[in-house]
């Protein structure tokens, strides 16, 4: 803690030791942003003159028009959403019990199984990328919503897994055993004691597996088609046979990133807690 | 150590075998697959001629200069990459660390780019540093660093560093946010008596903040090492790899052989991948074994 005192003798300090080197960070992180949404603003003449506007002259929403018109970007906004519920449901649903059985018991195999768990996210998506494709192909669901889901849980489940081991292992047992003591069932104890403290950590996991079946690109482009095409994809394909057409590509960024952004307002101090506890411990 | 509820029986193997069965079918099976892919001539222009050719791909490998090329920049993808996100996310850990009005709006606002899609990461960049409208452009002009524009990802000087600045803005945040709570766990206590012992603020620094925090970094330096070195979409957004190879990592070359169907030899490459990975990873993988020794 820094005294009222200290700080009113250093005002000179503290703006080039904190506020300043703060700025310039912060204007690095976030410029990009502005950036974006000044162009996804500015009509298509201003856009490509000789001088860079820095605000329009004339904003226009005529960008994001043409996004849900022409190129009719609910469609890959509804599948994208398909696709991350679905990932997020199923992950959660699996590594809940997955974690639970790492943090409530102790058995022959269970150091196997973590770590078979976390050594998971070292394989390069290259690696699975091409099984996966081949896999999918000969399973009649490539180019479906559900290929998407299962390649997803190749990353989503390992890493819920090991988030929800580490909240499970922060609630004490005496709780649960006071339960099964008084004659409740290991499910029914799990049910009245357990679920209702872990819902905040499970919607703050939930938040973070939608994110991420959101945001992924590299399987998406290749197990979707036309049909099927989630936002990543349906992003990069306005880059068209028109050219780059930057007021339209960047429209569609600030579309794809808001509901990424307020998901992440919403589970970022649950998430955080989650996220650094393992790294930060021993 | 926790104390166990109730002798160990049937159920916590059932708990655990949803999340397995998934698991096995969609990591382990590939994996094996992958290795026997990478021992035939799997090329999916040419099914009929699929045949066991042994070691074929793996010895091509080396004789190919695209592999070896891309081999020696992804050393410098991950070292120049990762060693710029620590700098500038330990940076704004201390100062996040400090008091000031905002912090928690200025905490979440810095971390936007960590949850970012990687392919708007890509794209933003891209209109940033374009050669003919681009805002840096346009900024070093004004400031007279240069005459002309710059086609920042379009030259094979420039085109790396450029994907490896966008990479470091990306990766800023995780780190900021993992040492961020390593320095927030260090006890005020340590800085108080070293305070009355006549300490400075850089001795401080380099005997409390660096050793409380080397686990943090070690482990946060590690996750983004394997992140890094895999990530394909925001090279392969900005450049697919080019200007004449100069942007072309392991992972996107790889990414790239298995968008030409050639499956065999991505698949090589692949395996190769990851058993560098695996053996840079031993130090983290034995200190993950020891952490969960139960």
């Amino acid at each position: 803690m820094q005294s009222s005192v200290a700080r009113r003798k250093h005002p000179f300090r503290r703006f080039f030791l904190l506020i300043l080197p703060l700025i310039a960070i912060l204007t690095f992180l976030l410029f990009p942003y502005y950036w974006t949404l000044v162009t996804s603003l500015t009509p298509r003449q201003e856009l490509y003159s000789a001088n860079t506007v820095y605000w329009p002259a004339h904003p226009t929403l005529d960008a994001y028009g043409k996004l849900f018109g022409q190129f009719n970007f609910l469609l890959p906004m509804r599948n994208s959403f398909v696709v991350a519920l679905t990932t997020t449901v199923l992950s959660l649903t699996v590594s809940t019990l997955a974690a639970y059985s790492f943090s409530r018991f102790r058995y022959r195999g269970r150091k196997f199984f973590m770590v078979l768990f976390l050594t998971n996210n070292m394989f390069p998506t290259v690696l699975l990328l091409i099984p996966l494709f081949t896999i999918m192909r000969q399973l009649n669901i490539l180019y479906t919503p559900m290929s998407l889901v299962l390649s997803y849980t190749t990353f989503t489940i390992p890493f819920s897994v090991w988030l929800l081991n580490g909240y499970l292992n922060d609630f004490p047992m005496s709780l649960e055993e006071a339960a099964l003591v008084d004659g409740a069932n290991r499910a029914q104890a799990f049910m009245r004691i357990i679920f209702p403290v872990l819902v905040p950590c499970l919607l703050a996991t939930g938040a973070y597996i939608f994110m991420q079946s959101w945001n992924e690109y590299t399987f998406a482009v290749l197990f979707t088609n036309d049909r099927n095409r989630t936002v990543p994809v349906a992003l990069k394909n306005l880059i068209g046979q028109l050219g780059v057409q930057w007021e339209m590509l960047t429209s569609g960024g600030i579309i794809t990133v808001i509901p990424v952004c307020v998901m992440f307002f919403f589970a970022q101090k649950k998430l955080v807690a989650g996220l650094t506890s393992g790294a930060v411990k021993g | 150590m926790r104390k166990r509820l109730r002798k160990a029986n049937i159920w916590p193997y059932l708990l655990v075998l949803p999340a397995l069965i998934i698991v096995m079918a969609v990591v382990f099976v590939p994996i094996l697959n992958a290795i026997s892919m990478s021992l035939q001539n799997y090329d999916l222009r040419r099914p009929k001629q699929i045949a066991f050719t042994g070691l074929q791909n793996y010895r091509q490998l080396f004789s190919d200069k695209q592999f070896t090329g891309s081999l020696y920049r992804t050393v410098l993808w991950v070292v120049f990459g990762v060693g710029f996100q620590f700098i500038f996310g330990f940076a704004l850990a201390l100062l996040l660390n400090r008091q000031f009005r905002f912090r928690g709006l200025v905490r979440s606002a810095s971390l936007i780019p960590w949850v970012t899609p990687g392919v708007l990461i890509a794209l933003m960049w891209r209109w940033i540093l374009d050669g003919n409208y681009g805002v840096v452009n346009d900024l070093l002009i004004k400031l007279g660093w240069i005459d002309k524009n710059i086609a920042f990802l379009a030259n094979r000087t420039t085109a790396l560093p450029s994907v490896i600045l966008t990479i470091v803005w990306q990766g800023i945040p995780f780190f900021a946010l993992m040492l961020l709570a390593g320095l927030q766990g260090i006890s005020p206590e340590l800085y108080e008596a070293a305070g009355i012992d006549g300490a400075h603020s850089t001795q401080k620094f380099r005997f409390i903040t660096v050793p409380s925090l080397k686990n943090t970094i070690f482990v946060t330096t590690m996750l983004r090492v394997i992140w890094v070195a895999n990530s394909v979409d925001v090279i392969f957004n900005m450049t697919e790899g080019g200007p004449a190879y100069a942007t072309q990592t392991l992972s996107v070359y790889t990414y790239l052989k298995a968008n030409t169907l050639n499956m065999g030899y991505a698949s090589a490459m692949a395996i190769v991948l990851t058993i560098l990975l695996l053996i840079f990873s031993i130090p983290y993988l034995h200190s993950m074994f020891r952490d969960q020794g139960v």
